[in-house]
């Protein structure tokens, strides 16, 4: 056996290894989560597999809600994003006309600054507009994305001129060639930027949090912290385990089913200058 | 008409099209990027508090009171230390990872995975779960130190030891994330370049000193920008593990401002702090316009 195979094996079983280490917080989460309450917190399960923890807190807190309340947020706000980036993005690449450079300030201005930093500004910009404890209010910062503006427009401009010309020659209007002609071919965009807006927004707390006041408009992530916080949850880890399951559930079965689409649905956001 | 004027004519309507096109996307990025930057510039100049109907000028009074807060450059020290404790490790670490993982091989794509999955997980989750893992005496990290014949550290509840302990924890989930773009820095390598060298007798370790760092250099300051930017505009593990205890020694600057803003209903100073932020986000954008490199990465 040459040495090379040999380190190649080496750094297999080592890469394993660290792996299994990235993984523990999560086998000790999930493990946590499934199985009977203890007094002393172990690492691997000690007890028995049950579904009581997750029973208990599904009921404690209105995680039906919570769920519903996200789904509708990340769904809708990737909706109008879909809609508001595909537009300003044929825009920008194909149009011609003066003061484009000021929108691309405009721009980077949102990639330098994320919208996470301007709580304060956009807090009380809401509040003139009322739209404070509302699925509206959350989702409003968010629904024109630089990064989508600028992933697709990338996409769009390798999609030969030509396409487009002949579409607009046979008598399809501007939207006809936008839905039929460029869309299709920005396909691996669109499905990069859903993958990097559903997450974040599923994930997302301190502004959801900032925005709501009600339990009908609180997304998972500021119940969860909610949860954890209150009485009830002091000291009952399985409880709270069971909470960030439940949670974390559908995107962490999502990403390890399309592990390779998500990894680089983030890389190719990274913007192109 | 004459053609020249269908030209004009034709352009026109370009125009009006293509902002028309334009148009819902600008006025949300203006509404909640642009005004909301300039509004801060302003109320930073203000004194504007819960119960006032209008900010009140008052010129820098609100930068000259940090400047003598005692608080405020706790929470600055806080920052930069954090910082530094989370950028660049999670760097290294994630350049380490990237080249551990730049193979092919049956189970490249689950470790891959393995070291990327914290980074889809909300960091309020992460943070809920940690606070168990680092909690006092009965947690599974002072466990694992009894066990080994140590003292119990309760790390969160001291105030040497509680930004080192979060770091870990965000250490953990950032390298995972900057690895899949050093990742992609390293595929981008030329592989004639990394022969050629090897034909020359280049070994392991000067191979990636003197090709593939250097190769790397523009991705590197791309990845120091984002790992930068993620590190300063998060909070959440703050709120949900310490509430920047004890005695704010685990403050850090966007919870400072969250503070100020929604529990103090301090807007002008929340403001002001704000224009901090601004400023450092801006300083560590700079790789952004003054790489030489301008058509670095990812395809």
């Amino acid at each position: 056996m040459s040495k090379k195979s040999i380190g190649s094996k080496v750094l297999t079983v080592f890469s394993i290894l660290l792996g299994l280490i990235w993984l523990a917080p999560l086998v000790w989460l999930v493990g946590t989560a499934l199985t009977e309450t203890t007094f002393k917190m172990s690492f691997l399960p000690t007890t028995g597999f049950t579904f009581d923890n997750i029973k208990y807190v599904w009921n404690a807190v209105p995680f039906g809600q919570y769920y519903l309340n996200t789904i509708i947020l990340v769904v809708v706000t990737f909706a109008i994003q879909f809609f508001t980036s595909t537009l300003a993005a044929y825009s920008l690449a194909f149009m011609d006309y003066k003061g484009k450079s000021l929108v691309f300030v405009v721009i980077f201005m949102q990639i330098i600054i994320p919208n996470d930093v301007l709580i304060t500004p956009n807090f009380m910009t809401l509040a003139e507009m009322g739209v404070i404890d509302t699925k509206l209010g959350i989702m409003l910062p968010f629904l024109g994305s630089a990064t989508a503006i600028f992933l697709l427009r990338q996409h769009f401009k390798t999609v030969p001129r030509a396409f487009g010309e002949a579409a607009r020659i046979d008598g399809a209007n501007l939207w006809q060639t936008i839905w039929r002609v460029y869309m299709p071919c920005a396909k691996p965009a669109y499905m990069s930027f859903a993958v990097i807006s559903v997450s974040y927004h599923w994930n997302n707390y301190l502004w959801p949090l900032i925005v709501t006041k009600s339990p009908e408009n609180r997304t998972l992530t500021v119940g969860l912290a909610i949860f954890a916080k209150s009485k009830e949850a002091n000291m009952q880890w399985s409880n709270v385990c069971a909470a960030t399951f439940i949670i974390i559930l559908p995107l962490l079965l999502a990403f390890f089913i399309m592990q390779k689409q998500f990894m680089n649905s983030f890389v190719s956001a990274g913007v192109k200058e | 008409m004459k053609p020249s004027s269908i030209a004009i004519h034709r352009h026109r309507k370009e125009v009006l099209s293509g902002w028309a096109l334009l148009l819902p996307a600008l006025i949300i990025m203006l509404v909640f990027t642009v005004y909301p930057v300039f509004r801060s510039l302003y109320l930073s100049l203000t004194k504007y508090k819960m119960g006032m109907t209008a900010p009140e000028f008052i010129g820098f009074d609100n930068f000259v009171r940090l400047w003598k807060s005692s608080t405020f450059w706790k929470v600055m020290g806080n920052t930069v230390y954090f910082a530094l404790l989370t950028v660049i490790p999670s760097m290294v670490l994630g350049l380490c990872l990237a080249m551990l993982v730049n193979r092919t091989g049956k189970h490249i794509g689950f470790i891959r995975s393995a070291f990327f999955y914290p980074s889809i997980m909300p960091m309020i989750a992460i943070a809920a779960t940690w606070l168990f893992i680092y909690m006092a005496r009965n947690g599974l990290f002072d466990q694992l130190l009894q066990s080994m014949g140590f003292e119990p550290m309760d790390v969160l509840s001291h105030k040497e030891t509680v930004l080192p302990a979060m770091a870990v924890m965000y250490v953990w989930r950032e390298s995972g994330y900057l690895m899949v773009f050093f990742l992609s820095g390293l595929q981008a390598i030329n592989q004639d370049v990394l022969e050629a060298a090897s034909i020359d007798g280049a070994t392991g370790w000067k191979t990636f000193r003197y090709i593939t760092l250097p190769l790397l250099a523009p991705t590197t300051l791309f990845i120091s920008t984002i790992a930068f930017t993620n590190c300063f505009k998060l909070a959440d593990q703050v709120i949900i593990m310490t509430e920047g205890a004890p005695n704010n020694a685990s403050t850090l600057l966007l919870y400072y401002i969250y503070q100020q803003g929604f529990t103090n209903m301090n807007y002008g100073v929340s403001s002001a702090l704000t224009v901090i932020m601004l400023a450092l986000l801006m300083l560590v954008s700079m790789p952004r316009f003054f790489s030489q490199d301008r058509k670095i990465h990812y395809t």
